[in-house]
Order: C-alpha cells, then structure tokens, then sequence
C-alpha cells in the first residue's frame, strides 16, 4: 500500500475493484465503513455482487481477467472530459515528456516484439531527451508525441461500445463509475483504489496495476492522504516475506537478483544503479551500492571485503533470461529435475493451479521437508486421492513449527507497518520456529563443509549465520532484527558523529559503500535506535496530524513514512493542495505532518526536489518502459477464455507469457466442451488452502463444505437445484462440490452473447475434514503473468454436470 | 505495555470470556482447559500482545496466559491497537484454536520413508542430521560453478525453497540467506501467487 489501514477513512471516493474487502480484509472496511459515514462514496466492480458491493453506491458487474478494458475506458473518458488534475499531471508525471519517434503500437504489439523469443526488445520505448541527458518536456500538452497525447491516441480504442462488450458491464454502469470516480481529480477531493488477488491472479497482473496507477495519477490521487494504489494483500507477513526477498528475482530492499552478465560486484552496482542528470531529481536508487556493499557485510561479515568484492561471488547468479518463479519450479519438478524441495508453512498442493500436475510434480522428487503448524495436502502428498504410498518414493520430513503466539518478531502489515510479537507461551512440544530450523540446519551444513569439503563451501562456510539464543534452543529473533536494521562494523565517524562497532545505523542515509557499515536490509534501517531501541514495538497513540498516522506506533518503512510519496500531496510552494486533510507543508524552512520524502524544500525553491524519488526522472510514468509486456497496459484475454478473439486487437493472449507445454497442460479456449468461466476466491471464515483454518471446528461449523456458487438464470437453464451435488470438469481435471443458486452471480452479455460465470473458493481440501470436498484449483490453469509470474487463477473455463 | 493499559484491558476480557461461552462446543480446547477456572485465571494471567496470522491488515490481539499451569486459555482483540480497536473478523476471533488446545497442532517431528504409507516420530537430531545429509549430497552432485558460456554462476538448480510469508519477518531473512548461501535460485513464496 502506498498509503495504511486507517487512511481509507479519509476518501472522498472508493474504488474496490478485484477485492472483496468486507469479506476478505473485514477489518480494513470498518475504515472504509467510516470513509462511507462522513459521506464518502463506494465503488465495487466485481464479477460476483458480494457483502463489499452491499455498501457500495454503485456496483458494477465485470468479467472476469477484463479490468484493463474497463480502466482504460476510464483513462479515454478522464482525458477526452479534461477530468485530470492538471497542476498534478503537469508537475509530477511524465504527461508532458515526449515519446521517441521509434515507438509505435499495431495489432495489438508494440514496437520490438520477437516472436520466437516472446519478448520485446524495448529500445524503442523511449524518452526524447535534450544535450543535457533531461527528458525534453511540453507543459502545453500540444505535442502530439507528448505522452498524454500518445496515451490517449492509445486508449481510444477503448469506447464504450467496445469495453462494454468485453467486460459485460452495462455501458450505464460504466459511465456511471467514470463519472463519479474522476470527480476526485480536484485538488480537494480524494479517491482511493483497494486492490486485492482480482487484479494481480492474471496473465495481465501487472499491467492491470499500472492502468489503476495511471487512473491515479491523472486524479492526483498518489501522495495524498486518503488516495493512492492501495494492495489488500493477503498474508500475515507477505510484506515483510516479500521486502526480505523469498524470491528468485530480487534481494532484500528489492536490489535485482545478480545475474551471470554482471560477474563482479562492481558491474552489478554499476548495472542496478539508476541516473540522472535533472538535479531536481533525487533519484534515490542512485544509492544503491551503499545497500548493496551493506547487505554483503550483514551475510557475510568479516569475510567480505573490498578485494574480494563483499562475498558477491559467492551468491548464485541466474542466467540473463532464467525465470526460476513458482510456475518454472514445478514445472522442471514435474519433469524429474528437481530432487530435493522445502516448503515452509505453505500448501502447494492446494494453492497452486493445475493439483493434479502439482500433484504428480511432487511424486517426482527424491525428499521433501515440510515446515508447518498443521498436517496438510503437500507434506501428505504421498497418501493423496489416486496414489499408492508404496509407490511414492519419495522420503518426506514433516516438522512441527511453532504459531506467531509462541514467538518473539517482527511481521509487516500491507500499509508497511513492522508490529513486534511478544511470545507467550513457551514451544509446544518439540515444535521450533522457522527461523530456528534453516540456522540449525545451517549450522549442520557448515560443520560438514569445514569437515569435508565439498561443492564451493565458501558461500556456506562464510554465512554469518549466528542467530540462536544462548543455550542454542531457539531462534533470537531480537538479534536478527538488529543485523537486519543495520550495525557499524567497526568503529565508524561520519561528520562530527562517532558510532561503535555494533551499534545500530539509526537511519538509511548512514549506509556506507566502504564495508564500514551492515544492513540486512536497507529499508528496514531505522528501525532500531543507535542505543538500540526496537521502535517496532511501541504503542504510542499521539496523532499530532489528527490524520490516523500514529507515528509512535510501531514503525513503518521506509523512514517511519506513514504515507509514501508524500511530497506529491503540495503544490510547488510545499502549500498542501487539499487545506482540510494536511498531510505535509513546507513551514519555517522545514517539512511538518508526516516524514517527508526527503529533506529538501519544495520544487518552487531553490534546491526544489520532484516528488517521485524512486523514479531517475523524478516523476511519475503514465509512459513506463518497465513492465515487459508494454510501456502502456493493453487488454489481452485470458489463457482460456469464452472469447476465439480478442475484441480490441488480433493479439488474443499476452505476447510474453509463458506457455506450458507438459501432457497435463491442456487449454480449451472458446471450447463449447466447457462453456462457462470459473472465478475462485475465499470466504471470511477460511484461509487460503484452508491449511489452518480447516483444523479449526468453530469455523468448519460455519463453512463446512465445497460449493460452487450458480446464476439462477443458470440453473434454471441447466436444472440444477440449490444444495444438490455438481460435478465440475475443466480440460484439467474435475471434482465435486454442492450447488449454490444465488442471484449474487447473474449472466454476462459479451460480444452480444450470453456468457455465464460460475464462482468456487479455493479453500478445501481432501485431507480434512474428511468429504468436505477437493480444492478448485484441480479445475483451473497453470499459466502466469508475464512479468511477476502470479497464476491467473481468476479465470478459465469449466463445464458442470449433476453429479452421477 | 503500561499497568494502566493492563487493567483497562482486562475489563474487556471479562466481556471477551463471556462471549466465547456462548454455547459453542470447545471439545477437546475444554479438556485443555479442564484444570483451570477462568474467572479465577484472569485475574492473575500473564498477558502478552501479539499480530493475527491471516491477512495482512496487522490487527493486534492479547493473549492471556494462566500463571499456575502456564497454559493460554483467551485470545481476543487488542481494544489499544489503533487499527483494529478490538475488532476482529471470524477467523482472527477464533485464533484459540490455531494454539495447542486445537488437538490438531503438529508437536512432534514426522518421518516418512520412501514407499511407507505412514509417518513415524522421530528425534530432532536424526531429521536434521538427514536434512542436512540430502542437501549436500545432491548440492555437492549438481553443483554448477560456470554457465554454457562460461561465467561464474554458483548455483544449484535441482534443490528449491518454497515458503512463507506466514513466518515471522527475522525468520523470513534468515530463509533468504540459508538459500542463498546453498547456492539456490528456486526460491518462491505466497507472495507471487
């Protein structure tokens, strides 16, 4: 989230589209319940009216995977009625830059796609720039290759007509949301967007973010207090999970995962190190190899040096191109290459799309370690529906963790917030934290290699990995978060300040690039004082702003900002734009409200800085080279979808997707065999795969079975009867669940014909409670987005019959 | 947490205790509780703040701890947490269950052998003496050092991690850092999917 929790409350307007927040983030409607109180308006775009679209003044029925259609829509009627807030999208965005003359888009690609490698080459999606390397810039807006005039010339395609017919929104509904929505492109109005797993479930994911990004920034509606790009994202701790990098492509504080092009550390910091020659950028990436020399120091110690490039050798490399995300995992393990597979409080089995080849994947492997606080359908993989145990050769481990109640640490809310748990009760039986068992482990590993040798043991060998408590039984999470915040590796002064060795970096901006200085994750510096205090854990209420912000609770990253790119919230002279909600104003010489995003005065100052400071530019993209598939989001159907062609271009699906290609891949788009679309998503009462929650009686009692939600248009149809069991079939698999009939789900009217939608949750399983039912992803496919790689589990097609 | 927040707490636990004797069958969470009488516990339980463990809004809960049998016998909303203000949805108001008075929870380590269709107890030390073992054979097997084109490259790609963004953000660290140190590029969670 750029913005938190609390400052939903502060919308003129909500947007929820691709989330049913009062189902699934019930906590987080209570503030937009609040936002609706003091008058605020809610927009629900959804494929299934739910308890989220019951408080919504309009709802809007939508097709599943069609939200660029519909968003695009949006941009076109923004533009066309001069909706934009103009003093924001000329000041802080690339509205005015000029795109280069090579850029072009046709039949649906844009210029420098390659067939045979499915990717494009994106020198063409260019800025124009003058001899001094700035980008060259209309504020007239009349340039036709300005990119709100190119953006425009892009999105006219998408009339009403055209979106209408592809999301199956009625054309009055449509216009009814671009009309109330836009209404907070003033400077004194605020519109927030809540997103959730309905947009980023999709081969278009990514791409569908940044159409809810660019609506944003033509509203003014980022930076500002009760606005901005807000993820309801749907794990205890996937923010912290993902700053700390359990992922292939990057390393904690998002620095890129080094691939085999840079061989040396200074390539990687060279390549990785945006610049700039606008001085009013702040161009903060600039700062890079201080994060990236900080983070070698905390791994490895006193091991990395500066002759031997801080350890970076010793990390693996992936080739220029290797995708090694989940999708890619399983399948290489589905084809025998992986042999050894740990899985830590997680359920594959049940989570990812396509069960039955996850399934059979897991046959392939050698062993497998599962981590976890309950049994579930992956450590027990081997005793699953259709398989003989004594043929699974696989040796399994299954070890017994404990819960957040009975550990000490840190988790990190969607609004950025690090909350510190206090323990409280000692660990059941013989279970152990996560964090216990990989140090463990670790420490097994690196006595083997010190003992005998073995394959490059100096990555092993040098891994500063010294976090058990003092009598060696459990994890010291307090310890760990120290070294994560940062320390002083040695003696240090910098200016006329002095630090000892092993004191606490109080802040980022003291990183160094020397090795003087550690930090296991720059963003996270700051959130120890230098004497060692753990601002995670405090529990101040004071609200000096009176804007919700609680700046003395917990700490949020970066900095303790509560609200990020702040600074795009005043105008030129640091005078808030909306006088009522002052998130932040230039007085006496200083920032007051919120942290600001940097010290330096206003743009309209001398030594003025642009708002966007992640950005080399220093302003916002509506024209981004970015994303892989396009420097503006362009609508593409489903893998399987009910449509043979693309409504809005002869480039049916994203041109760089990867395609699948195992026996148990099978796709069956407009196929009559499977006529209608299948949504998934969850209920308030179970979790995800159901992993924990299904072990839980109280919520078993409320939810106690799978079923798949129906039209009654549908139903009649097809002469099914509310409660009677169905059987669901895709081109991957089937399985059976209770029919519900419900008006929540009505028919789509796409490209003039009738198309129906059907919904399941993902949230059983076979394994308990017994005959409660299978997980829908046995049903959907096993396909992802083209750039972050998420399933598109939101949409594929299914047939049902009555069960037999 | 200060003394005074204590006690403003433990009023509305009383109110909390209440509400979960509504007539729901606890099962075994009640022969867990068997040897405690609540209204006594209360008044002198040991009470620690915690964060829910299902989605991400970050609400804050007090877990309430008998100082005679060391078990914990409530959770509930954190009335002091300024996002949720003591409100919880159904799953964070049933936390109780995720502790081991759920009769469910794993406590012991389990071993299956290849071909076996059941788990078997075993010891700490034989699962991660063995854990250990598996890795460094196949790492020491397949161990890549230079890619096709000759660049140094270190890794192992027949090994691969998966998981969690339901561990606690230290744990999540030392996981990164344990994978990276072997040498993986297999390294995937909850987040992209």
């Amino acid at each position: 989230m750029t913005n938190h929790w609390i400052d939903l409350q502060h919308s003129d307007v909500v947007l929820i589209q691709g989330s049913n927040a009062a189902e699934n983030h019930p906590i987080s409607f209570k503030w937009v319940m609040k936002a609706l109180q003091k008058g605020g308006k809610l927009i629900h775009v959804d494929p299934r009216f739910t308890r989220t679209s019951s408080k919504a003044h309009v709802y809007a029925p939508i097709r599943s995977g069609t939200d660029i259609a519909f968003i695009g829509g949006m941009i076109k009627y923004i533009i066309e009625n001069k909706k934009y807030f103009e003093d924001y999208v000329l000041n802080y965005t690339n509205a005015g830059f000029i795109v280069g003359e090579k850029y072009s888009f046709k039949d649906g690609l844009f210029s420098g796609y390659d067939p045979k490698t499915r990717r494009y080459d994106k020198s063409t999606w260019v800025l124009e720039k003058d001899e001094k390397g700035i980008p060259k810039q209309d504020k007239t807006l009349k340039h036709p290759r300005c990119v709100l005039n190119v953006m425009y010339e892009h999105y006219k395609r998408y009339d009403l007509d055209t979106v209408s017919s592809i999301t199956g929104t009625p054309k009055d509904k449509l216009l009814e949301v671009y009309e109330l929505y836009s209404s907070t492109g003033v400077k004194d109005k605020a519109g927030t967007v809540m997103y959730a797993l309905g947009q980023t479930q999709s081969t278009i994911g990514v791409q569908k973010i940044r159409s809810l990004c660019i609506l944003q920034l033509l509203l003014g509606n980022i930076g500002i207090c009760g606005g901005g790009v807000n993820a309801l994202r749907g794990e205890p701790n996937v923010q912290g999970s993902t700053d700390h990098a359990i992922l292939y492509h990057y390393l904690p504080g998002y620095l890129p995962v080094p691939r085999s092009n840079r061989q040396t550390v200074e390539q990687y910091m060279d390549a990785a190190t945006p610049k700039t020659s606008d001085p009013r950028s702040a161009n903060w990436w600039g700062n890079t190899p201080k994060y990236v020399v900080s983070l070698l120091k905390s791994w490895f110690g006193d091991a990395a040096k500066p002759e031997n490039g801080f350890g970076y050798s010793w990390l693996p490399k992936c080739d220029v191109h290797q995708n090694c995300d989940v999708l890619h995992m399983i399948d290489d393990m589905y084809k025998g290459k992986i042999k050894g597979y740990f899985c830590i409080g997680q359920n594959p089995c049940g989570s990812l799309p396509n069960s039955n080849k996850v399934r059979a994947a897991m046959t392939k492997l050698e062993w497998m370690v599962h981590v976890n606080i309950f049994d579930n359908e992956s450590a027990s993989f081997w005793k699953g529906p259709g398989l003989d145990p004594k043929k699974v050769k696989t040796e399994c481990f299954l070890l017994p963790a404990t819960a957040n109640i009975e550990k000490d640490g840190s988790q990190a809310t969607s609004g950025r917030w690090m909350q510190w748990l206090h323990k409280a009760i000692p660990n059941p039986g013989d279970c152990l934290s996560t964090g216990a068992i990989v140090t463990m482990l670790m420490h097994k590993l690196q006595a083997m290699y010190k003992k005998d040798g073995g394959a490059m043991p100096d990555g092993i060998l040098n891994m500063r990995m010294d976090y058990l408590t003092a009598d060696g039984k459990e994890f010291d999470a307090l310890k760990v978060a120290k070294r994560i915040n940062g320390e002083f590796e040695r003696d240090t002064t910098i200016g006329d300040k002095s630090y000892k060795k092993g004191q606490q970096v109080p802040g980022f901006g003291l990183l160094q690039v020397d090795g003087s200085t550690s930090s296991g994750n720059w963003l996270c510096c700051g959130s120890f004082t230098a004497d060692g205090q753990n601002l995670m854990d405090r529990r101040g209420k004071e609200d000096p702003t009176g804007l919700g912000l609680y700046p003395n609770w917990s700490f949020a990253w970066p900095v303790n900002r509560r609200i990020v790119y702040n600074r795009a919230s005043v105008d030129q002279n640091g005078n808030p734009y909306n006088p009522a909600r002052p998130l932040l104003q230039w007085k006496d010489g200083k920032w007051v409200g919120d942290v600001a995003d940097g010290p330096w005065p206003p743009m309209g100052q001398e030594g003025g800085k642009l708002p966007y400071i992640m950005k080399p530019d220093g302003v916002a993209s509506f024209f981004g080279p970015g994303p892989g598939d396009g420097p503006f989001p362009e609508h593409y159907e489903p893998l399987e979808g009910p449509l043979k062609q693309n409504l809005l271009s002869k480039q049916h699906n994203s041109p760089i997707i990867t395609i699948f290609k195992s026996d148990m891949d099978k796709i069956a788009t407009a196929d009559p065999k499977y006529p209608l679309v299948l949504t998934t998503y969850s209920a308030t009462e179970h979790w995800c795969s159901g992993g924990i929650t299904r072990w839980q009686s109280w919520l078993n009692e409320a939810m106690p079975q799978v079923y798949i939600e129906i039209s009654e248009e549908l139903a009649q149809e097809r002469g099914y009867k509310n409660g009677e069991w169905v059987t669901i079939k895709s081109a991957r698999g089937q399985l059976d669940a209770v029919a519900m009939v419900t008006p929540r789900i009505r028919p789509f009217t796409i490209d003039g014909k009738t198309v129906h939608l059907v919904g399941m949750t993902f949230n059983y399983g076979w394994l308990y409670p017994k005959n409660a039912g299978d997980t829908c992803n046995i049903l959907t496919t096993f396909v992802g987005d083209g750039n972050a790689g998420t399933p598109e589990y939101k949409a594929c097609m299914v047939n049902i019959a009555k069960k037999a | 947490m200060k003394r005074r927040t204590f006690l403003k707490m433990s009023c509305c636990l009383g109110a909390g205790l209440a509400l979960s004797g509504l007539g729901l069958d606890l099962g075994a969470v009640k022969a867990y509780a068997a040897d405690m009488k609540k209204a006594d516990a209360l008044k002198t339980a040991a009470q620690s703040t915690t964060i829910c463990c299902y989605c991400s809004v970050g609400c804050g809960l007090i877990c309430s701890v008998d100082k005679a049998s060391g078990k914990i016998f409530n959770i509930e909303g954190d009335p002091e947490h300024p996002i949720n203000e003591g409100a919880l949805c159904a799953k964070g108001a049933g936390l109780y269950q995720v502790s081991v008075a759920n009769e469910h929870r794993l406590t012991k380590v389990q071993y299956r052998k290849p071909g076996s269709d059941k788990w078997e107890q075993v010891s700490w030390d034989f699962a991660l003496n063995r854990i250990a073992e598996l890795i460094k054979k196949e790492r020491d097997k397949s161990f890549i050092t230079k890619n096709e084109k000759g660049e140094v490259v270190n890794r192992v790609q027949t090994l691969s991690l998966m998981g969690s963004s339901n561990v606690l953000s230290e744990e999540c660290w030392a996981t990164t850092q344990f994978a990276r140190g072997l040498g993986y590029t297999y390294i995937d969670h909850q987040a992209r999917v």
